[in-house]
């Protein structure tokens, strides 16, 4: 099985290095993101380590509008991956609401948006896997990052909802919770380092998520025990927290 | 900020660390402050250290071009990447260290040489070309007729960011290394084989510099590339595994570095070594990385770390150096279990560390009297017309390294080019470079 496996949001490092896993693996890759200037390079890089075929599609996550023709001028790849997603600024999303909705549409209603003409037509082929890339954010709203949490959250549903809909379908959904990876969009902030992932272990995770079929994975298992807990905190002491 | 450190983890400084993932990323951080490009941190001391902002190139890792052996690579492009990606196509970097975990843009900088210096010359070798970020976020190809070539190779990143580079691979048959393995009683007689095997692909010995029974007792270690007509029939002559690496949790006890325990350890490695002298079929990993086997070695030495010290003699020196060298370290009765004495051909450059004769490698545990009898062999060195590596260096003053005459030319074409400003690191403010 090594048919062509589409990349949502394949500008960001953690999408490099998904793209290479399955280059790696012997897939050809669909590379899609808004600015495909920027993908030039990375193309070049998944031809030249893994000989494989790679192709650039245009792609605005927000221009939901546009997402039925995007989808028209594609091959239907075998595994499509939402890799889409911008964290924001906690203080500024919190103080421009107009800001904050940026921000839960780049993470859920664009990648739903993409996801559910995908899994429309995976769904009529009557086979395909759906890989969504949501965070250990969305597992409870916290107050240093509830607007991106939240919108985690709603994908985490969505994906969830979709996984249920398509599982006699010959479609399955895998939901991927990295919780903190080192990328240019963590640059800068102070991760510890046990629960810090590299991109390249994400990626690996995700290739063997989608061939062993699973359903949710935490790329790094300590995270399901972070998370247990933090879901497991009475809301009484929780809210007092700093998180 | 950062705690970083180079690979001896000895000097440590806190460091502003900037990554790098595109062409207009280095720009950026070129505008912004003076910086010193980083690599995967293979230099042993403070080559790759700047406070205000150290550039991680290792997000440029991308892979361009390759054609008939000629690739085209960013330059935090790993040497064990290039080896996994095309050694089971038949290709071979035309040099490497003695590490696969040397980044690209590093093993250029350093101008880094291999087993086979005495035939093939430093990495510079097989580069064709390097894509440079100068002072002024401008972009220059730099090829072998610019004097900027002779100066950015072995430059340890003074000239500006190495951004990309086309470089030539070789092409093998096999992944396996025929080794001849020969046990040697003495330094001239060391010598004397690294002579007489001049037409070896690969040479490399390891010698005894403890102080006992064993002193100057070495293994030379012949090898070449395999021919598949060489294996056995059933082996896969370009099977390329990814092998584990073992963890190096803390640090080894101090005493190990002490006088008896050394000499102990060193007679069982000759001995052993003497008792398979001859020829064998070795992995291409276990024959050109054997330390890379290990995940961090250099936790070895624990939190203090470790320093190294490399040293290049002429070839009419080389014998009366290596013997006052080595009767040196023996007194001090430190050091660390074996040092590797290596033959070097010919030198190419402005500020490439490699010069006909020979060079001699060992690194001490980071303390005190580490320091005092690594400034007797800087003397030493130079009493016999010698030279230090940079990408060894944690510690060398100034008038030492300011000695080699092409250190003060280099300063001085830094300072005429405008790069004193822009492009520094720990080292090249130690040295006054």
């Amino acid at each position: 099985m090594s048919g062509p496996v589409l990349i949502l949001g394949a500008t960001s490092g953690m999408a490099r290095a998904v793209a290479r896993s399955f280059a790696e693996a012997g897939h050809p890759i669909q590379l899609a993101a808004r600015d495909i200037n920027r993908l030039d390079d990375d193309a070049a890089d998944l031809r030249t380590r893994y000989g494989v075929d790679v192709t650039l599609h245009a792609f605005d996550a927000l221009a939901t509008g546009t997402h039925a023709a995007f989808f028209e001028g594609l091959d239907l790849p075998q595994i499509a991956i939402c890799a889409v997603g911008a964290m924001g600024d906690q203080d500024q999303s919190a103080a421009d609401p107009l800001g904050a909705a940026m921000v839960i549409r780049s993470n859920f209603e664009g990648p739903a948006s993409i996801l559910a003409h995908l899994a429309n037509a995976m769904e009529a082929r009557g086979s395909g896997t759906l890989v969504g890339i949501s965070s250990v954010a969305g597992d409870r709203g916290r107050a240093s990052n509830y607007v991106y949490g939240s919108a985690k959250a709603g994908f985490t549903a969505f994906l969830s909802g979709l996984r249920n809909r398509l599982a006699r379908r010959g479609v399955h959904v895998v939901t991927v919770l990295p919780g903190f990876v080192r990328t240019a969009m963590t640059d800068g902030m102070d991760l510890p380092g046990p629960l810090t992932a590299d991109p390249e272990e994400v990626g690996a995770a995700i290739l063997k998520a989608v061939e062993k079929q699973k359903n949710i994975i935490y790329t790094r298992p300590i995270w399901r025990v972070v998370m247990a807990v933090i879901r497991n905190i009475p809301e009484p002491i929780f809210k007092k927290t700093s998180l | 900020m950062t705690r970083l450190g180079g690979w001896g983890r000895f000097p440590l400084a806190e460091c502003n660390v900037v990554t790098a993932r595109s062409e207009a990323d280095v720009r950026a951080a070129i505008e912004a402050a003076p910086l010193i490009a980083r690599g995967n941190g293979r230099a042993y001391g403070d080559a790759a250290l700047n406070t205000d902002q150290t550039l991680d190139m290792t997000g440029m890792d991308r892979m361009l071009s390759f054609n008939d052996g000629v690739l085209v690579a960013e330059a935090g492009v790993l040497l064990g990447d290039i080896i996994h990606t095309f050694l089971p196509r038949g290709w071979f970097p035309w040099v490497t260290p003695g590490t696969k975990y040397v980044s690209l843009g590093g093993a250029i900088a350093a101008d880094v040489h291999g087993k086979n210096h005495h035939l093939d010359g430093s990495f510079r070798s097989c580069v064709d070309w390097i894509d440079l970020m100068g002072p002024d976020g401008t972009v220059t190809r730099v090829t072998p007729s610019d004097d900027l070539y002779d100066w950015t190779i072995g430059g340890m990143g003074l000239t500006g960011v190495i951004l990309r580079a086309q470089i030539r691979l070789r092409q093998v048959e096999t992944a396996w290394i025929s080794q001849e393995t020969r046990a040697l009683t003495s330094v001239q007689e060391t010598l004397d084989a690294f002579e007489e095997t001049q037409d070896v692909p690969y040479s490399v010995a390891w010698i005894d510099c403890s102080d006992g029974p064993h002193h100057g007792h070495s293994l030379l270690l012949l090898g070449r590339h395999a021919r598949a007509d060489e294996l056995p029939g059933h082996w896969r002559p370009l099977e390329v595994r990814r092998k584990g690496k073992l963890p190096v949790p803390f640090g080894a006890p101090p005493f190990i570095f002490r006088g008896l325990w050394l000499r102990a350890m060193n007679g069982i490695y000759w001995r052993r070594g003497a008792k398979r002298a001859g020829t064998s079929l070795v992995n291409w990993d276990s024959y050109f990385y054997p330390l890379d086997a290990l995940a961090n070695w250099n936790r070895l030495y624990g939190r203090n770390g470790f320093l190294q010290f490399q040293c290049a003699l002429p070839e009419e020196t080389a014998a009366a150096g290596l013997k006052e060298l080595m009767d040196t370290i023996a007194a001090a009765q430190t050091g660390s279990v074996l040092s590797v004495l290596k033959r070097f051909g010919p030198q190419s450059g402005h500020v490439s560390f490699p010069m006909p004769g020979y060079t001699l490698a060992l690194d001490f545990p980071a303390n005190e009297r580490s320091l005092a009898l690594m400034q007797t062999l800087d003397q030493i060195t130079l009493a016999h017309g010698g030279r230090f590596y940079l990408a060894k260096d944690a510690r060398m003053p100034e008038a030492v390294a300011k000695a080699d005459p092409r250190a003060k030319a280099f300063a001085a074409m830094r300072k005429q080019a405008g790069l004193t400003e822009k492009f520094t690191s720990l080292q090249s403010e130690r040295l006054g470079l």
